[in-house]
């Protein structure tokens, strides 16, 4: 380990208790290929839950079956103590839970603050009628999501490139804006697909700890190849490997776990050793498994 | 979807490039993110009615500064234009293409057809009833088109849309006996109130009975003016880049909470009502609604239109559609008078000009007219912040 982990303080008392994201047996086939088998994952309200594993794990379909992009064939998932079905992305949305896009995923013909903007588009009240007509609450509903946005892009430090298009942008910058427009939507979980692909050691230093200061907010799920952030900003993680889980635990606990070494590297090596992408080096040793599955 | 947007240069280094996608011109930031100095007020309300009364004043002036002939082009080029506006904001802002504007042009122009159609004797319900209706009958034909149109993408909604611009004028045969087949119906004129007159005399003199036709091409404009109002209102509000979204980015707009099919059934219902106020402005001013008026060809000019002018502007929609009005008669009289050609014979090669028109303005400047504009200030606006920022 490279850095000290972060100070880990327990959730707030203000969060609402019942903000638990909890699937429960979550398979998913895709034509014969099964991807994830019967995993079960809780995020507790406040938390940073990692879920790691090897390339083609089922991380992001885990992931895209959190924020209902992929219908699962069998399994449960409750929100809040209720039990999500058949639901749109859209509609996920709105019952809080946002997340952000393995690439980038910005606008391309809007400026930046636009782009945070159409983030807070669960918290615009005005409707088509007032916006027909022009009528001057429009224009003030419209002052408020521009407010939303900058804070969003001033927490991210990102507001000097609010009139800015993302095609110029540095890529970490352009992550952060992305990061910006899930955050203004002020979820109470956000899902976090590889936060720190193309980021620098300080870049991705700042990230945990504006992770950890997040989850005083809201809870976070995060899938992340980097192991030393992953080990340094969760409170628990789930460890995949080949569509199953094999281990769940806090930081510690997988560290110190035999299975999840030999899932990564085979025998013999320390997992806390190794502080870079453990899914690249073992897609270069690792005999093709379910590897496609979860692309 | 999201693998698209990575950026393809050193990601290190930051070309202050402006955007350069073809759509990119039609991006006027909506209200609340618009950040820069402008002479227009901020509030959208007063901004566009200072937009409407100007381009009120300049509508009189150029009405009745044109002979009467060029008012009934005026009217033309009106009714174009307010189904080029609605269909740019299908197609410009929420990214669907259609072409079956002409055919919901027709339902609008049939809807006024029908109403109007009373006894000499008896007194036609007012023309705003009229073509409240007719926008409202376009409204709900454009609904059911929309929902299924929000399943379809590119080149599959293009040809379920042209499947209504060939088969919904046929219609029109087939009911024969409603919509008198081939021949179509007739329509009458709107009767020209007294203060009209006298206006017009006052202002510049005209008298006799083309006045019936100038007061005409004024309804024409009129509700151009006030369907560009309206659109400018929701190009500029939250809509629009709610729009604009789900066209950039589909799979990052829907996790924004945006439902996708519910907004581009939206952009369709609200571009059909332009369609259908288009329609019924079509029918006064050529008095006639037949089914040889909204051949597939016309749906294509509005797509031309717009494409030319330059997608999901309405400045580029109106300027489009009087090219499509006023160019081709240019171009006769040019190969009429210049090239000596004859008048047959003049009038074919204006199509080989305007197509080559377009050809070239599609490889030179592919975000049309207003677009092409649009992006040289954002350029010129970057490389000015780069150097500011190159200073301080």
């Amino acid at each position: 380990m490279a850095e000290a982990p972060l100070d880990r303080t327990t959730p707030p008392p203000d969060r609402a208790p019942t903000a638990r994201l909890e699937m429960t047996d979550i398979s998913v086939a895709f034509g014969g290929v099964t991807a994830l088998e019967a995993v079960s994952l809780t995020v507790e309200p406040g938390q940073v839950h990692g879920l790691i594993g090897p390339n083609g794990a089922g991380k992001t379909t885990m992931f895209n079956v959190a924020c209902g992009l992929v219908r699962p064939s069998s399994g449960r998932i409750a929100w809040k103590g209720s039990e999500l079905r058949r639901l749109r992305p859209a509609q996920l949305t709105r019952l809080g839970i946002a997340r952000t896009l393995q690439g980038v995923g910005l606008f391309a013909g809007m400026t930046v603050l636009e782009n945070v903007m159409v983030g807070a588009h669960r918290h615009a009240r005005s409707g088509f009628l007032s916006a027909l007509f022009a009528i001057p609450t429009a224009d003030k509903d419209e002052e408020r999501l521009r407010e939303r946005a900058m804070t969003a892009l001033a927490e991210l430090d990102a507001t000097a490139y609010a009139e800015r298009y993302p095609g110029s942008l540095p890529y970490p910058v352009q992550k952060r804006v992305a990061l910006a427009r899930a955050l203004v939507a002020e979820p109470d979980l956000l899902l976090l697909d590889e936060p720190a692909s193309g980021l620098s050691e300080d870049e991705m230093h700042e990230l945990g700890e504006l992770i950890r200061t997040l989850s005083a907010r809201m809870s976070v799920l995060l899938v992340e190849h980097h192991m030393d952030l992953v080990m340094r900003v969760c409170d628990r993680i789930t460890v995949l490997d080949s569509g199953k889980p094999i281990a769940v635990g806090t930081p510690e606990e997988i560290r110190a776990n035999p299975a999840v070494t030999e899932a990564y590297l085979g025998d013999d090596v320390d997992v806390a050793a190794h502080t870079t992408e453990f899914g690249s080096t073992r897609s270069e040793t690792a005999p093709t498994g379910t590897e496609g599955a979860s692309a | 979807m999201s693998e698209t947007q990575t950026p393809t240069g050193d990601p290190g280094a930051a070309s202050d490039a402006a955007p350069t996608t073809a759509t990119a011109g039609a991006n006027a930031p909506s209200a609340g993110a618009g950040g820069r100095r402008s002479l227009l007020p901020r509030i959208t309300l007063l901004r566009h009615l200072l937009v409407l009364v100007v381009g009120a004043a300049v509508a009189v002036l150029l009405l009745e500064s044109t002979e009467l002939n060029t008012n009934i082009k005026l009217g033309n080029v009106a009714y174009l234009a307010i189904a080029a506006g609605g269909l740019t904001l299908l197609t410009g802002l929420s990214g669907q293409i259609s072409l079956g504007h002409g055919a919901l042009m027709a339902v609008g122009a049939y809807t006024t057809a029908l109403m109007l159609d009373v006894e000499r004797s008896e007194e036609p319900p007012s023309l705003a009833l009229v073509f409240l209706a007719a926008v409202a009958a376009t409204t709900l034909v454009g609904a059911l088109v929309g929902v299924a149109a929000a399943r379809l993408h590119g080149p599959y909604l293009a040809g379920a849309t042209l499947a209504l611009a060939v088969g919904l004028p046929g219609l029109a045969l087939y009911f024969s006996d409603t919509f008198n087949g081939e021949q179509g119906l007739t329509i009458r004129p709107p009767e020209r109130p007294e203060w009209f007159t006298e206006t017009v005399e006052q202002l510049s003199g005209a008298t006799g009975r083309g006045l019936n036709d100038k007061w005409v091409a004024y309804i024409a404009v009129a509700c151009l003016l006030i369907s560009y109002f309206f659109l400018a209102n929701l190009m500029r509000s939250r809509m629009g880049r709610t729009w604009r979204a789900v066209r950039d980015q589909e799979v990052a707009a829907e996790l924004a909470g945006i439902s996708l099919g519910a907004w581009r059934v939206l952009a369709f219902v609200v571009s059909a009502a332009a369609a259908g106020l288009a329609g019924a402005v079509l029918a006064i001013v050529v008095q006639l609604a037949a089914p040889g008026s909204f051949l597939p060809v016309l749906s294509l000019s509005l797509l031309t239109a717009v494409v030319i002018g330059g997608l999901g502007t309405l400045t580029g929609a109106l300027l489009g559609s009087a090219l499509l009005v006023f160019l081709p008669p240019w171009l006769i009289d040019l190969g009429r008078d210049v090239f000596d050609m004859e008048e047959a014979q003049a009038s074919q090669s204006s199509f080989v000009v305007y197509g080559l028109l377009l050809v070239v303005t599609m490889l030179f400047a592919p975000a049309g007219l207003v677009g092409t504009i649009r992006l040289a200030l954002l350029r010129r606006r970057a490389a000015r912040a780069l150097t500011r920022s190159g200073r301080g």
